[in-house]
């Protein structure tokens, strides 16, 4: 299972991103996957549960957006949605397509709980 | 695609990130932080620096995926036999099926390094990087790499290839492309190995293969090849002719980055150099 890996990936990035802002730990994790990614939601927020323990993360949320599969049609000048294994146009059926949504493995924002910062003490 | 090393990274993507990969704004809630990354973004860097390698040695890096037993490491025996005597071959080993794969091309006079991974069931940026240093490139033109056998994995990780090839034994059904679309909508060429079997088996369409491939909005080239036949590796060997070729031009096309002699000491700095993406090493490495 490979989404443990992408997982540690992106503990990697939300560590750096806490350390960088001085926060005391994350509260929430919004990442955008479309299935051409060839991550599963729900395989990674299990493995997220696992990839979490020990880190400032160990109490966030992880949200997963799932992104729907869309193809342009250069032919049709459309863009359609198509399933997973039948990237074709949805009007005229040609495999002649780019893919314009669904192969997205993004973090898109992290929630953080940074400590207000105290006033240096005069004198 | 990044200009500088043909990653799949979009030109907006770069604009959007500063020097250390990464972008946020801070709205209002000022807790909550934007940012916009591929997750995979160290893997992606990484692979991005190999492909700077590969380039300044001009070497061809293929990586062959398939599911286990599909043929991959008797395609690599076959094609040494048939084009040691053209090009110098060096081969990275990830397949664990069988713990021997790397003696079976070794016996074959080529080079070949085994990466010890346990449990992993694909090849990451990382693992491929570490091998490379006991390789020396400059004495190699195409570099095979066989990943893990396993059609889900290894899709999703960018090892520094020019190109990705995915086998399809005549024994698996001609439906795989569809039940694995990531693996196949990424394969740049698709062999259907095991084609010796074809007349024996009533269940194989390579029409049938050809078409959900098409599917899959990939226009690659579907050959049929048997690594008992060597006559039928044909289009598969002028396909890598033709990969040679063009990796001979663009390199000759390219400004050189690595003026200074990268013999890879690597025992004290970490890797990986989380350099930005079009840099140039003189300037950026301290080595
Ligand atoms: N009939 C036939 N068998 C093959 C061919 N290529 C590989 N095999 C057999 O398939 C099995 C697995 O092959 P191997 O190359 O180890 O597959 P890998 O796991 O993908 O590296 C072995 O028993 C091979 O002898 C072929 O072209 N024709
Ligand atoms: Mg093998
Ligand atoms: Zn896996
Ligand atoms: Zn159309």
């Amino acid at each position: 299972m490979h989404e443990l890996s992408v997982c540690q990936g992106l503990i990697g990035q939300v560590e750096r991103l806490v350390a960088e802002h001085g926060a005391k730990r994350v509260t929430r994790i919004l990442v955008l996957v479309g299935p051409l990614s060839g991550v599963e939601a729900p395989l990674l927020e299990r493995a997220f549960t696992i990839a979490r323990m020990g880190t400032s993360a160990e109490d966030a949320e992880l949200e997963v957006h799932e992104m729907p599969v869309r193809v342009w049609c250069d032919t049709c000048q459309m863009e359609t949605e198509a399933a997973l294994n039948r990237l074709v146009c949805g009007n005229c059926g040609d495999w002649h397509v780019t893919l314009r949504s669904g192969d997205e493995l993004l973090l898109k924002s992290v929630a953080l709980d940074i400590p207000e910062q105290e006033p240096a003490a005069a004198g | 695609m990044c200009e500088y090393c043909g990653c799949t990274t979009t030109p907006e993507d770069i604009q959007i990130r500063d020097a250390r990969g990464v972008v946020h704004t801070r709205p209002a809630d000022e807790t909550s932080i934007e940012v916009l990354t591929g997750i995979l973004d160290e893997n992606d860097r990484l692979a991005c620096h190999i492909r700077d390698h590969l380039a300044d040695h001009r070497v061809l890096a293929v990586n062959i995926m398939s599911s286990p037993g599909s043929g991959k490491t008797s395609l690599l025996e076959a094609t040494i036999d048939a084009i040691k005597s053209k090009y110098r071959i060096a081969v990275i080993e990830g397949d664990l099926e069988t713990e021997n794969d790397a003696d079976r091309v070794r016996a074959k006079g080529v080079p070949a390094i085994q990466v010890v991974t346990g449990q992993t069931c694909h090849l990451d940026a990382s693992m491929v990087h570490d091998a490379l240093h006991a390789l020396d490139l400059s004495e190699v033109d195409i570099l095979f790499i066989e990943n893990v056998g396993n059609l889900v994995c290894p899709a999703s990780f960018d090892l520094g290839q020019k190109a990705n090839v995915v086998l399809l034994s005549a024994t698996e059904g001609d439906d795989k492309p569809a039940k694995y679309p990531v693996m196949f909508r990424g394969a740049d060429l698709v062999l259907i190995t095991k084609a010796d079997l074809i007349p024996v088996l009533d269940d194989f369409d390579s029409n049938k293969a050809r078409k959900h491939i098409r599917e899959l909005a990939n226009g690659a080239d579907v050959p049929e090849v048997s690594a008992r036949r060597p006559e039928t590796l044909e289009p598969w060997l002028h396909w890598l002719d033709h990969q040679v070729e063009e990796v001979k031009k663009a390199t000759a096309d390219r400004p050189a980055t690595h003026p200074h002699h990268h013999h890879h000491d690597h025992g004290g700095h970490d890797h990986p150099h989380a350099h930005p993406h079009a840099h140039s090493h003189a300037t950026v490495l301290d080595h």
